[in-house]
């Protein structure tokens, strides 16, 4: 081979390499769970490729696997994802297992503890609580609410019907009791009909969140977040009174409803089996598109009703973005979130359908009429309240599932037998972990 | 003695050298064990003896048998393992039941004696998810064949800690009676025909016949059938994982994913596994015994 054709080859290998080199240093990668709000962030990230110049994948992972799979890559300490939209409760983890970027600075440069929803702040950036210390950017708000059958409460006869049994106007509910009532009227198998559709999933937080939206607006709680204790919280009077009453929801539920999450709650309304159905607010879209929801003009939305005390929750869902400390473009990724952060892109970011934190864009208008559920969402993103966030979570989680699950769905001991068993497990678990003495 | 064989010998152009088969077959094949089993092996029960925890950048600090004395002091391990047992006895004895009973039948002549030991067979080909997802949907209240079938109305098959891990043994013997049934059609197909002819002149019953000729001749084989499956029964995720969530369904290899990969407590996990590796290890022995009993006889 002569020189020159030697000279050539060199050349063209090395033109290769730099033009990798420099793809790479164009590139992003977010590592979300695959549903709605990453397709919408993937189309919003577009005009972040036009500005800049460089292009941001969101790689999605199914739900169950999701937390398997970001866990498994920190392990590992790969590069693969410069961010990671983590939920809340995987702060504790990601901090203080040295997977997240700390992003306290950044939120002070850009204000951004003023700029986003004070709830999503504490709820998705901060760790520990009252720390000021800030891991992620509020990126997806989200709670529990719920969709309901327009027509089905509006039907004078069934109006009429359900004043006769039960003395008072049928309507959104104002109460959980009220709920109850209103599902325990529209029970109807024979007729295939279905009061309401509750969260029963017991392999994450599915079920726990569906307690804990009763939970809370009963006056209980899931312990003490300073001292860690929870016996006493966790199997208060409010928790057990809170329990009974989702255990009497799911006798209400369609038939086969003992492992069911947002897939089934939309299901319940799509397939015209439930009243009322209890989902995050990320998933009302799909109920709103009258391509997927055939009764879509006729299904509304309300927010969590009160206690028996008068205080109103709701489960905190939702995610913050976090820069993952193996990523080696985390300059690159703080551009990117200096750039989300926008308020021009937050509103971009709610016309496209993802839930901005952004407190001005939450408060206008524009923001709140704009499809039949945000004013819903408004509403209970101001009543939020979260489980754990400390690294071992799962635990907690895998524990209380394996207490409330055999009683809600199996049927099986009591309220009390199975919150008082939680309280012990949570007790052994930060008793472990050096949290309670 | 390993050697090299002559140049332009017979052995030489039938095939390669004994050097040859271990330089390129069983070294590979050792180190690749080595590598992949034999040092995570050993590498696990180091972490076993640890509060390691993969998800969280801290060193392995040594607690010593601390993981064990948790594990087997925890009540929901125990229970994890009753279920465990339970399981493996239901759908191991109904494979048996199910295998040994078609392989009876399939040994006689019948039409299409071929495609129908085919078509027998597809269950165990299918992959464990999508038999999964396809039982979960049989088993559904709402639209499933099964309750429409039976004429159950909206009967709970998955959603019901009486009946899950039934439920879930039913689709497992389904998937793996044709294993049993292959084995044991084999060891009845090499049940030699004199022996038969011989009982039938001495005017033998058909119990008797199958009592003392049918049964202990195919025996070693149906052995061989339970062990493995006992082994694969003891181990089973994805089924159960994927059909139900019950408590009354968590099998002590959910635990152990749940565990290690949710929970992320490596060290416990590891500690774990090896509990599970000796039961594994016990049981079999015990099989392994039987089956010696079986081939001396």
């Amino acid at each position: 081979m002569s020189k020159r054709k030697w000279s050539g080859l060199l050349a063209g290998a090395v033109f290769a390499i730099a033009s990798q080199v420099s793809l790479a240093a164009d590139e992003l990668t977010i590592l979300w769970a695959q549903w709605d709000p990453a397709d919408y962030l993937q189309e919003l990230v577009k005009d972040y490729e036009k500005q800049s110049g460089v292009r941001v994948t969101v790689e999605t992972v199914p739900w169950p696997d999701f937390q398997t799979k970001a866990f498994r890559e920190f392990a590992a300490r790969g590069d693969a994802y410069d961010m990671v939209v983590g939920d809340s409760q995987w702060l504790g983890a990601g901090s203080t297992g040295g997977h997240y970027v700390d992003l306290t600075s950044f939120f002070k440069k850009h204000n951004v503890a003023n700029t986003m929803a004070p709830a999503t702040v504490e709820g998705y950036a901060e760790y520990p609580k009252g720390s000021k210390k800030y891991w992620a950017i509020p990126l997806e708000g989200d709670a529990n609410g719920w969709a309901y059958r327009k027509d089905w409460f509006e039907d004078p006869k069934e109006m009429a019907a359900f004043k006769k049994k039960y003395g008072y106007k049928l309507d959104v509910p104002d109460t959980w009791a009220q709920l109850r009532d209103i599902a325990e009227f529209f029970h109807r198998p024979s007729e295939k009909r279905y009061g309401v559709a509750i969260y029963t999933d017991n392999s994450y937080d599915a079920l726990i969140m569906g307690y804990e939206n009763v939970l809370f607006s009963y006056g209980g709680d899931l312990g003490n977040y300073s001292t860690y204790e929870v016996d006493g919280y966790i199997n208060s009077k409010q928790a057990i009174a809170a329990l009974e009453m989702y255990k009497e929801l799911y006798q209400y539920t369609p038939p086969g409803w003992g492992k069911t999450f947002f897939h089934e709650s939309n299901q319940a309304i799509t397939e015209n089996m439930a009243a009322m159905s209890m989902n995050f607010f990320a998933f009302f879209p799909a109920l709103d598109n009258p391509a997927t929801n055939k009764y879509a003009k006729v299904t509304g939305y309300f927010a969590n009703p009160k206690g028996p005390g008068g205080e109103r929750f709701a489960a905190l869902g939702g995610q913050g973005v976090s820069i993952v400390k193996y990523s080696k473009k985390q300059k690159e990724s703080m551009k990117f979130l200096e750039w989300f952060i926008r308020d021009d892109v937050q509103e971009k970011w709610a016309e496209l359908g993802g839930y901005t934190c952004n407190a001005k864009v939450l408060k206008s208008d524009k923001f709140r009429n704009a499809t039949p559920y945000n004013e819903a969402f408004y509403q209970t993103m101001f009543m939020v309240k979260d489980f754990w966030a400390v690294p071992e979570y799962a635990e907690l989680l895998d524990g209380m599932n394996k207490r409330l699950h055999p009683y809600v769905v199996g049927n099986r001991g009591s309220a009390k037998k199975a919150l008082d068993g939680v309280a012990s497990d949570w007790t052994r678990v930060f008793k472990r972990y050096g949290r309670l003495k | 003695m390993i050697g090299r064989l002559e140049p332009g010998s017979i052995a030489a152009k039938r095939g390669m050298s004994d050097l040859a088969i271990r330089n390129l077959f069983i070294i590979p094949t050792i180190i690749f064990l080595i590598v992949f089993n034999i040092f995570p092996l050993i590498y696990s029960l180091g972490y076993s003896f640890t509060d390691f925890r993969a998800s969280m950048n801290a060193p392995a600090n040594f607690i010593g048998l601390q993981n064990y004395r948790e594990l087997l002091a925890d009540e929901y391990i125990w229970i994890n393992f009753a279920t465990t047992a339970k399981y493996v006895l239901v759908s191991v004895g109904g494979q048996v039941v199910v295998g040994f009973g078609a392989a009876l039948l399939l040994n006689r002549e019948i039409p299409a004696k071929g495609l129908v030991t085919t078509l027998l067979l597809l269950p165990m080909m299918m992959s464990m998810a999508v038999v999964g997802l396809f039982w979960k949907l049989l088993y559904s209240p709402s639209w499933g064949i099964i309750n429409y079938a039976l004429g159950l109305e909206d009967f709970e098959w998955l959603s019901n800690p009486e009946v899950a891990l039934y439920a879930v043994a039913l689709t497992d013997i389904w998937m793996w009676s044709p294993f049993v049934m292959l084995l044991c059609l084999a060891g009845l197909s090499a049940i030699p025909k004199h022996l038969y002819e011989a009982a039938a002149i001495d005017r033998a019953g058909r119990w008797y016949t199958f009592t003392r000729i049918t049964l202990p001749l195919v025996t070693p084989l149906l052995l061989i059938a339970i062990i493995f499956r006992t082994m694969e029964a003891f181990k089973t995720f994805d089924l159960a994982f994927i059909m139900t969530s019950m408590e009354s369904t968590e099998l002590i290899a959910i635990r152990l994913y749940k565990m290690a990969f949710q929970e992320w407590q490596t060290g416990k996990s590891c500690a774990l596994a090896y509990i599970v590796l000796i039961m594994v290890l016990a049981i079999t022995n015990i099989y392994v015994k039987y089956l010696n009993k079986a081939k001396e006889r």
